[in-house]
C-alpha cells in the first residue's frame, strides 16, 4: 500500500514529462530563442568561450597568433560572444529547478551494474574529450549544430545530426556492456 | 514587431544576458524534466529500451521549424534574418562521427551533461571536464586540423535547396519521417527487455 502511493508520487524522482510534450516545450523555447535573438540554443560554445577567455588571459600573444583562438577573442565588434555562457548558467539553474521539483537531486555516478564506477568515469571522461574535439570541428554540438541547425533547415544541421546518431548507433554496439 | 527582436533593435543590448539566462533556464528545465539528466535514459535510444531522446529531439526540431515558418508567413519574423549554420561538408561529417563516438562512450552530449551536473551526477562532471580538455586540445592542435576544418565550404545552404525542393515540402516529408520513426520506436520498445536504472 505504502509502496504504490510512493510510486504515484510525482516528486519521488521517477516522474518525467511526456516526451512529445517535453519536445514541444523544448521546441517552443528554441522558437522563442530564434524569435528574440536570431540564433539558436547552444551548449559546447559556452565551454569554448571559457577556454578561449582563459587562454587569452594567460597568454594573449598566443591566442592572437592562433588561427583558431583569434576567431573568438572578445572585441567591441563581437558583443554577443558571452551570450552562450549566460545561456548555460540558465541551463544549470533550469535543470536544478526541475531536479528540485521532481525530487532528483543527489550525488551519484550512474552506470550499468555490469561495470565499475571507475570504468564508467574513464569512459565519461574519454567521451567528453571526443565530444569536445568533434564539436569544434563541426562548429557546434547536438544543441548548436544539430537541433538549432535543423530548426532553420541548415544542411549542416541535418548532416551533423545524421553523423552523430548514425555513429552512436554503431558504437553503441561496441560499447553495449557499458550500458545494458 | 518583426523578429528577430534583438538584431532588429527592438530590445536594447543591455537585456541580452538576462534573456540568455531566461531562455537557458527554459532549455535546462525541459531537458531535465524530459529525463536528459540520466545517461542511461539517454542511451536507451541506442539500445531500444527507451526512445525518449528520439522523441524529444525530433518533436523539438519540428516544433521550432514549423513555428518559424508560420512566424515568417504571418510576418511576425523574418526567416531570412535567422542564423543558418554554414555547411562545411567534410568538417560536419567528421566532427559528427567523432561526436557520435563520444556519445556512445560518455552517454551525454554537452547540453545534457550540464543538466546532469545540476542535479548532482558525478559522471557528468567528469564528462564536462573531458569536454573542456577536448576543446582546449582541438584549439591548440588547430594547425593540424585546419585543412579539414575549412574544407568543403558550401556556405549557409538550406537542406531543402540542396535537395531541390521547397521548404514546405521538405518539412512535410520530415514530419512524415518523424511520425514513422515514433511509430517504429514504440514497436521496438515493446519487444526490447526493459532496463532498470
Amino acid at each position: 500500500m505504502e509502496k504504490s502511493s510512493e510510486k504515484s508520487n510525482w516528486r519521488n524522482g521517477t516522474f518525467y514529462l511526456n516526451p512529445y510534450l517535453g519536445g514541444m516545450f523544448l521546441g517552443l523555447v528554441l522558437l522563442a530563442t530564434f524569435y528574440i535573438t536570431g540564433r539558436g540554443l547552444g551548449a559546447s560554445g559556452a565551454v569554448k568561450n571559457t577556454v578561449v577567455t582563459a587562454v587569452h588571459t594567460i597568454a594573449p600573444r598566443h591566442t592572437e597568433n592562433s588561427h583558431y583562438y583569434n576567431k573568438f577573442i572578445s572585441t567591441d565588434t563581437q558583443p554577443m560572444n558571452n551570450w552562450l555562457v549566460f545561456e548555460v548558467l540558465g541551463v544549470l539553474a533550469g535543470a536544478l529547478l526541475s531536479g528540485i521539483l521532481y525530487g532528483r537531486l543527489n550525488f551519484k555516478t550512474e552506470h550499468s551494474p555490469k561495470i565499475t564506477t571507475k570504468k564508467r568515469l574513464i569512459f565519461a571522461f574519454s567521451g567528453g574529450i571526443l565530444f569536445g574535439i568533434g564539436s569544434q570541428l563541426a562548429r557546434g554540438c547536438t544543441s548548436g549544430a544539430a537541433l538549432s541547425g535543423m530548426a532553420v533547415l541548415s544542411a549542416a544541421g541535418f548532416i551533423t545530426m545524421m553523423a552523430i546518431f548514425g555513429t552512436a548507433y554503431i558504437f553503441a554496439y561496441v560499447f553495449r556492456k557499458n550500458w545494458i | 514587431m518583426t523578429g528577430p527582436l534583438i538584431p532588429m533593435g527592438y530590445i536594447p543590448e543591455a537585456w541580452n544576458n538576462v534573456i540568455a539566462v531566461l531562455l537557458g533556464a527554459g532549455f535546462g528545465f525541459t531537458l531535465e524534466a524530459s529525463g536528459f539528466s540520466s545517461s542511461r535514459k539517454i542511451m536507451g535510444t541506442f539500445y531500444g529500451y527507451d526512445f525518449v531522446v528520439l522523441r524529444v529531439f525530433f518533436t523539438a526540431a519540428i516544433t521550432a521549424l514549423v513555428g518559424l515558418m508560420y512566424f515568417d508567413y504571418l510576418g511576425w519574423a523574418d526567416f531570412s534574418m535567422m542564423y543558418v549554420l554554414p555547411t562545411y561538408l567534410t568538417a560536419a561529417i567528421v566532427g559528427g562521427i567523432i561526436m557520435g563516438m563520444g556519445f556512445a562512450m560518455g552517454g551525454y552530449c554537452p547540453g545534457t551533461s550540464f543538466c546532469a551536473i545540476a542535479i548532482g551526477k558525478i559522471d557528468a562532471l567528469v564528462f564536462t571536464t573531458g569536454l573542456l580538455i577536448g576543446i582546449f586540445a582541438f584549439s591548440e592542435a588547430f594547425p593540424l586540423v585546419e585543412k579539414i576544418y575549412e574544407s568543403g565550404n558550401l556556405g549557409s545552404i538550406k537542406v531543402s535547396d540542396s535537395l531541390g525542393i521547397s521548404d514546405g515540402v521538405f518539412t512535410f516529408i520530415l514530419i512524415i519521417v518523424a511520425l514513422g520513426m515514433f511509430f517504429g520506436a514504440t514497436l521496438v520498445e515493446r519487444k526490447v527487455k526493459k532496463v532498470e536504472y
